[in-house]
């Protein structure tokens, strides 16, 4: 079980929150014409092997969108913080 | 390395069966290949018998970091079917599906495929109608597929939950015969014995660190036992693609996630086919043993750790008691895991890479195994010819960039959700 120390609630199960994948890849401005920054918004990922920022939605908790530092090889978790104050 | 047959059984039956040769070599790597794969899970083993078989290219070493067999082909629940639908994995799995028919006899090697039929259940007129959509277009290309309504499937499967209180009531099922298991063991096993048969060094033991580039193209490995040169280079590590592609400099459209498997006591025989929920992500099996096989969903999360959570422990089993009361009171004997290449679109690489000389098998999710004949066969065909075989055409890298996607599920690109 993963335990995410919501910075809203404490310290909750992971089954509370529901997965909302790599926290680094970042939208292109809506302006953006060119094809390959939404492909690789889309679709393209790092997929590290350790260290990971990733959104979790506390979702049966204060729903709040949070950002999440876990490492991939190891399932430890570090910081968590409000996905609006870690952009 | 002798030819297994009733004769051999025979006579190393008289010296007490203490003089079987070993199935494989255990040789050093030598300086430099024509090919190196790597990865001796079922996929780059089955590429290695391949490659020197139907196109004469001797000159392999499979390169694994631990003990071949030892990743997700040795950790699968040996589901084989060739139940899809969408253009480009329809023909590809059927391709599959007809070797694992003949694979026994041609690596001369017992991978107990068991043709037992596998159900997938439906819930709703829904899903009733998607499947008769499904078994058209596999019917159409040749494949068997048969749809039963609730009564029939009532008939065969008796012991499922068809009481007014079943939290979601059985409508029917699509159903192919010819699908099955096959002993995911013995189908690395068979595929490594083959290969060295063929020539074709499999070095265990053995991690790639690193490339070795020559001018912008990659002609060989780094080794934990020193530099090998090849000719070209292919992937075939599964869950670690996502590793051995960031090395090259390449990201792709690929998530790392875990995937729990379970097996509970033995029991008497019971469940003589395979049988797939359609409400949630479940599907049971019994082994020879006797445990049931179960299998469920990803945990969720990006993970490359070979372990998962409780959390999926306690939804497989919840499924597996709303599907099949009487097992409520079994105990699991064992749970374990490993680590899936989710592709963004549910679908798998078979393909060149924009990199010269290096080559990607990959992206196989959580249905890999049943590939693994096709995947070799493409694979080795991709490799040898420089170009992809008609069954693994549209497995291509820049499908996305194209607008080709893949996706069976009609998911999106959400690799957890495939
Ligand atoms: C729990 C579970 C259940 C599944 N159930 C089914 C099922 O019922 N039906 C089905 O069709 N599929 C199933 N699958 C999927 C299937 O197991 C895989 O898709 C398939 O086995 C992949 O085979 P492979 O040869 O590509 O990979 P693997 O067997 O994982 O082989 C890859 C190998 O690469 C090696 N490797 C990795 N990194 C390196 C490196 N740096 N250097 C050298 N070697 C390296 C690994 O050690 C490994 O042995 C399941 C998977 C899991 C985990
Ligand atoms: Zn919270």
């Amino acid at each position: 079980m993963i335990r995410i120390d919501c910075p809203v609630c404490g310290i909750r199960d992971e089954s509370e929150f529901t997965y909302g994948g790599d926290a680094t890849v970042v939208r292109p401005a809506m302006g953006e014409a060119a094809l390959k920054p939404w492909i690789d918004y889309v679709f393209m990922r790092d997929n590290p092997r350790g260290a990971h920022r990733e959104y979790w939605h506390h979702v049966v908790g204060c729903r709040q969108w949070l950002v999440l530092e876990r490492d991939t090889l190891s399932h430890m978790v570090g910081t968590c913080s409000l996905a609006r104050d870690a952009a | 390395m002798s030819h297994y047959s009733a004769f051999s059984v025979f006579r190393n039956a008289l010296t007490g069966n203490r003089q079987w040769p070993r199935a494989w070599r255990d040789p050093h790597p030598k300086p430099e290949y024509d090919v190196v794969i790597v990865g001796a899970g079922g996929h780059g083993l089955a590429t290695a018998y391949y490659l020197a078989r139907e196109h004469g290219i001797h000159n392999v070493a499979v390169i694994e970091k631990g003990w071949l067999g030892g990743g997700n082909t040795g950790r699968n629940t040996t589901i084989v079917r060739s139940n899809y639908m969408m253009p480009g994995n329809t023909m590809f799995y059927e391709r599959s599906m007809k070797l694992w028919e003949d694979l026994s006899q041609d690596l001369n090697y017992n991978v107990m495929i068991s043709q037992r039929g596998q159900y997938n259940l439906c819930h709703s007129p829904a899903q009733m109608d998607a499947a008769r959509r499904r078994g058209n277009v596999m019917r159409a290309n040749g494949i068997d597929a048969d749809l039963f309504g609730r009564a029939e499937v009532k008939r065969r499967l008796p012991y499922l939950d068809y009481s007014a209180s079943a939290r979601f009531p059985i409508h029917g099922a699509i159903f192919q015969s010819r699908a099955g298991t096959a002993r995911h063991d013995a189908v690395a096993w068979g595929y490594a014995r083959a290969a060295d048969r063929q020539g074709v060094d499999i070095i265990q033991q053995c991690e790639v660190t690193g490339y070795i580039w020559d001018d912008g193209k990659i002609t060989g490995v780094e080794t934990t036992r020193g530099p090998i040169r090849a000719g070209k280079v292919g992937l075939a590590v599964a869950g670690h693609t996502g590793h051995l592609a960031d090395m090259a400099g390449l990201r792709l459209p690929i998530e790392t996630h875990v995937l729990q498997a379970y097996v509970t006591e033995p029991l008497k025989p019971l469940v003589d086919t395979v049988i797939s929920f359609g409400a949630a992500h479940f599907y049971v099996s019994q082994s020879d043993k006797g445990g049931l096989v179960l299998g469920g969903d990803l945990d969720g999360y990006n993970s490359y750790a070979q372990k998962g959570g409780l959390p999926m422990v306690e939804h497989t089993l919840a499924s597996a008691k709303a599907l099949m009361p009487s097992v409520s009171r079994l105990k699991l004997l064992r749970h374990w895991a490993g680590v899936m290449d989710m592709s963004m679109d549910g679908s798998p690489f078979i393909a060149k890479t924009s990199i010269d000389g290096l080559y990607l098998n990959g992206g196989w999710c959580y249905g890999g195994f049943k590939a693994t004949p096709a995947s070799g066969w493409c694979f080795a065909h991709t490799i040898a010819r420089d170009e992809p075989h008609k069954d693994n055409a549209e497995f291509t890298l820049n499908r996305f960039e194209r607008g080709y996607q893949i996706d069976e599920k009609g998911v999106g690109p959400q690799p957890n959700a495939h």
